[in-house]
C-alpha cells in the first residue's frame, strides 16, 4: 500500500496514467472439449513489441481474438497503468490478416474511416472528417490512397490503410495477427519502418503476430513461443537459442543461427526504456499485490 | 400512356412500389455485403410458419403474428449462429426447412391450403390506403433506424474481429438488422410472394456493387435499380396481364446482367 503510494507522487507530472502493462494470468480459450490454448502467461510491456511466433494451429490468432473479447476465456487479462494501479478499458488497435479483410464491397479508405470514426451515416452525406483522414494516411505513406476502393489497393497498401485506421485514435494497444504475410518486399519494409518509428516514438504496446522470424529477431523486445501454449519466453536471443524453438522450427531456426551476423540480428536491437519514465513498477507478477 | 393510374388499385399498387422498393434496395446493400442472402430466404420459408400459426391460434391477425414470429425467428437464427461453431448455412438451412415443413404441415392441416396460396405470389394490387400507410411508417422507420446503424454494419462486414476492437457490439448490430429485414420482408410478402421476395434483397445490390466504387454510390444505384424495377416492372405487369412481382424481379435480374457487362467501364 505504501509502496504504491510512494509510485503516486513519483510518477506526478507525467502522463503516466495510460494502460502500460497488458498481463495474461493462466489465459485459456477451450473451444467445445478442444483445447486451442491454456495456462498463458504473457507480460505485455507499453513502449514494447511484443512478438508471438509459433507453427499453425498453435493458437496466436485465437489468443488476439480473446484479448478483443472475440473469444470467451478463463483466467485472467489485465490492464494496469505506470502506476500498477488497474486502468479501464484500454483503447486497442488491431490489424488483422489483410487476406482475412472482405475487400470486395464498393468501400472507398475514406468511406471505412468515416464509418469507423464518425457517427455521421456514411452512406448519406458527405464526409466531415477528410482532413483528420489525410493526417491519418500521412503517418504510413499512404495518402494518396483516400478515394481509391479498398477492392483496387495492394496488400501492401491495405495493409497500411489498415495500420493508420488502427491508430486513429491511438490506442494502448496495438494488435497486430500476421499484418503482412502474403504482402510483398517492399510493402514489408514500408510497414516495419512505421513499427519501428512507433516503438520510438509513441509508449504503446505492440502485440504481433508474425511468421517471420527475421523480422522478429530483428524489431521485437521480447518474444512468445506459442504451441498451444507458452513453450518459452524471453528476449529474442533467450527463444531463438532455445532447443525448442529450433525443435519447433526446425532447419528454418538452425539455418538463421548458423548464418551468424547476417540472420538473426537480435544483439544489435536492445530492449528500450519506457518513455516518459513510465516503466512496470511490477514486472514480476507478484502475489497478493492485486 | 398514363392511363392506368386512373384506377384506383393501380394508383395504389403504384404507391405501394414507391415505397416497398426504396426499403429493398436499402437493406439489399448489407444483405449482400454481409452475406446474408440465404438468411434472408429463410426469413420467407419462416414466415410461412408464422402466417400458420396466426392462422390456428387466431388471437392476433394473420400479420401480426407474421411479423412476431418472423422476428424472433431471425433474432433466434442471428443468436444460434453466433453462439454455435457449425457453419452458418448449414444453421440457416436447418431453420430454413423447418420453417418451411411446419407452416405447409399447418396450413395443409384440414384441406385448407388454398386460402394461403396467394402468399406464394403475391398480390400488389390488392393493397388498401391503411396498409400504404403502415408502410410510410415502416419506411420512415427503417430509414431512420439506418442513419444510426449503418456505420457499424459495415465495418461489420469488411471483418468481424475488427469490428470487435472498434468497440461494436457484434451480437446486438447484427440482431438489429436481422429484425429489421425480417420486419420488412413479413409486411411485403403479401404483395410481393414469398417466392420471389428474397430476389429483391438481393439483386438490386448485387447490380450497384456491379458499377460502383464508394458507398453513397452503392446505396444510390441500389435503391435506384431497385425503384426502377419495381415501377417499370408494375407498367409491363399491367400491359400484359402478368405477375407484377415476378415481372419487377425480372426486370431487376436484367439490370444485374447489364450491369456486369459494364463493370470495366465502371470500377476503378
Amino acid at each position: 500500500m505504501l509502496k504504491k503510494f510512494f509510485r503516486h507522487s513519483k510518477g506526478e507530472g507525467n502522463d503516466c496514467s495510460r494502460v502500460c502493462c497488458t498481463k495474461l494470468e493462466n489465459f485459456t480459450v477451450k473451444v467445445g472439449k478442444l483445447t486451442i490454448f491454456e495456462d498463458v502467461n504473457i507480460h505485455a510491456h507499453c513502449g514494447q513489441l511484443t512478438a508471438v511466433i509459433g507453427p499453425n494451429g498453435a493458437g496466436k490468432s485465437t489468443l488476439l481474438r480473446a484479448i478483443l473479447g472475440e473469444v470467451s476465456h478463463t483466467g485472467s487479462l489485465k490492464y494496469t497503468d505506470a502506476k500498477g494501479k488497474h486502468s479501464g478499458k484500454p483503447v486497442i488497435g488491431y490489424v488483422p490478416q489483410y487476406l482475412k479483410f472482405d475487400v470486395s464491397a464498393p468501400v472507398t479508405v475514406l468511406d471505412l474511416f468515416s464509418v469507423c470514426r464518425s457517427s455521421r451515416p456514411a452512406w448519406l452525406f458527405p464526409s466531415n472528417i477528410r482532413h483528420e483522414v489525410e493526417e491519418s494516411l500521412k503517418r504510413v505513406k499512404a495518402v494518396e490512397l483516400i478515394d481509391r476502393r479498398l477492392g483496387a489497393l495492394s496488400g501492401g497498401e491495405l495493409q497500411r490503410v489498415l495500420l493508420a485506421l488502427a491508430l486513429n485514435p491511438m490506442p494502448d494497444i496495438l494488435l497486430l495477427d500476421e499484418p503482412v504475410s502474403g504482402v510483398d518486399q517492399n510493402g514489408l519494409e514500408i510497414f516495419y519502418n512505421i513499427l519501428e518509428d512507433l516503438q520510438n516514438n509513441e509508449d504503446m504496446t505492440i502485440i504481433l503476430i508474425s511468421h517471420d522470424l527475421n523480422m522478429v529477431a530483428k524489431h521485437a523486445d521480447q518474444v512468445v513461443l506459442m504451441n498451444k501454449g507458452v513453450v518459452c519466453s524471453g528476449t529474442p536471443q533467450e527463444v531463438f537459442s532455445d532447443h525448442r524453438t529450433r525443435k519447433i522450427f526446425g532447419m528454418l531456426a538452425e539455418g538463421g543461427a548458423n548464418r551468424g551476423g547476417t540472420g538473426f540480428v537480435w544483439v544489435e536491437h536492445q530492449p528500450k526504456k519506457h518513455q516518459a519514465g513510465c516503466g512496470c513498477p511490477d514486472c514480476a507478477p507478484k502475489e497478493g499485490e492485486e | 400512356m398514363m392511363e392506368w393510374l386512373e384506377y384506383d388499385f393501380m394508383k395504389n399498387a403504384f404507391l405501394a412500389i414507391l415505397l416497398i422498393t426504396p426499403l429493398f434496395g436499402l437493406l439489399s446493400t448489407m444483405v449482400v455485403s454481409n452475406r446474408m442472402a440465404f438468411f434472408s430466404d429463410s426469413l420467407g420459408h419462416g414466415a410461412f410458419t408464422g402466417l400458420a400459426i396466426g392462422a390456428v391460434v387466431g388471437i392476433v391477425s394473420p400479420m401480426e403474428s407474421l411479423i412476431l414470429f418472423s422476428v424472433v425467428f431471425a433474432l433466434l437464427i442471428t443468436w444460434i449462429k453466433n453462439k454455435s461453431s457449425a457453419s452458418t448455412d448449414t444453421i440457416i438451412g436447418v431453420f430454413s426447412s423447418t420453417g418451411i415443413a411446419v407452416g405447409l404441415m399447418m396450413m395443409s392441416y384440414g384441406g385448407g391450403f388454398n386460402k394461403f396460396s396467394s402468399y406464394l405470389i403475391g398480390d400488389i394490387l390488392s393493397i388498401t390506403h391503411e396498409e400504404l400507410i403502415s408502410l410510410l411508417v415502416v419506411l420512415v422507420l427503417v430509414f431512420t433506424a439506418w442513419g444510426f446503424i449503418f456505420n457499424k454494419l459495415l465495418v461489420l462486414s469488411i471483418n468481424q474481429s475488427f469490428a470487435r476492437s472498434r468497440g461494436i457490439n457484434v451480437m446486438l448490430v447484427e440482431s438489429i438488422f436481422a429484425a429489421m429485414v425480417a420486419v420488412v420482408v413479413a409486411i411485403s410478402i403479401q404483395w410481393v410472394g414469398l417466392l420471389i421476395i428474397n430476389s429483391l434483397l438481393v439483386l438490386p445490390a448485387a447490380a450497384a456493387r456491379n458499377v460502383s466504387n464508394s458507398v453513397k454510390q452503392y446505396h444510390a444505384v441500389s435503391i435506384g435499380s431497385a425503384m426502377i424495377s419495381g415501377l417499370s416492372g408494375l407498367m409491363l405487369a399491367y400491359e400484359f396481364n402478368m405477375a407484377a412481382g415476378a415481372t419487377i424481379v425480372v426486370i431487376a435480374a436484367l439490370i444485374f446482367f447489364i450491369t456486369m457487362a459494364l463493370k470495366p467501364y465502371f470500377v476503378r
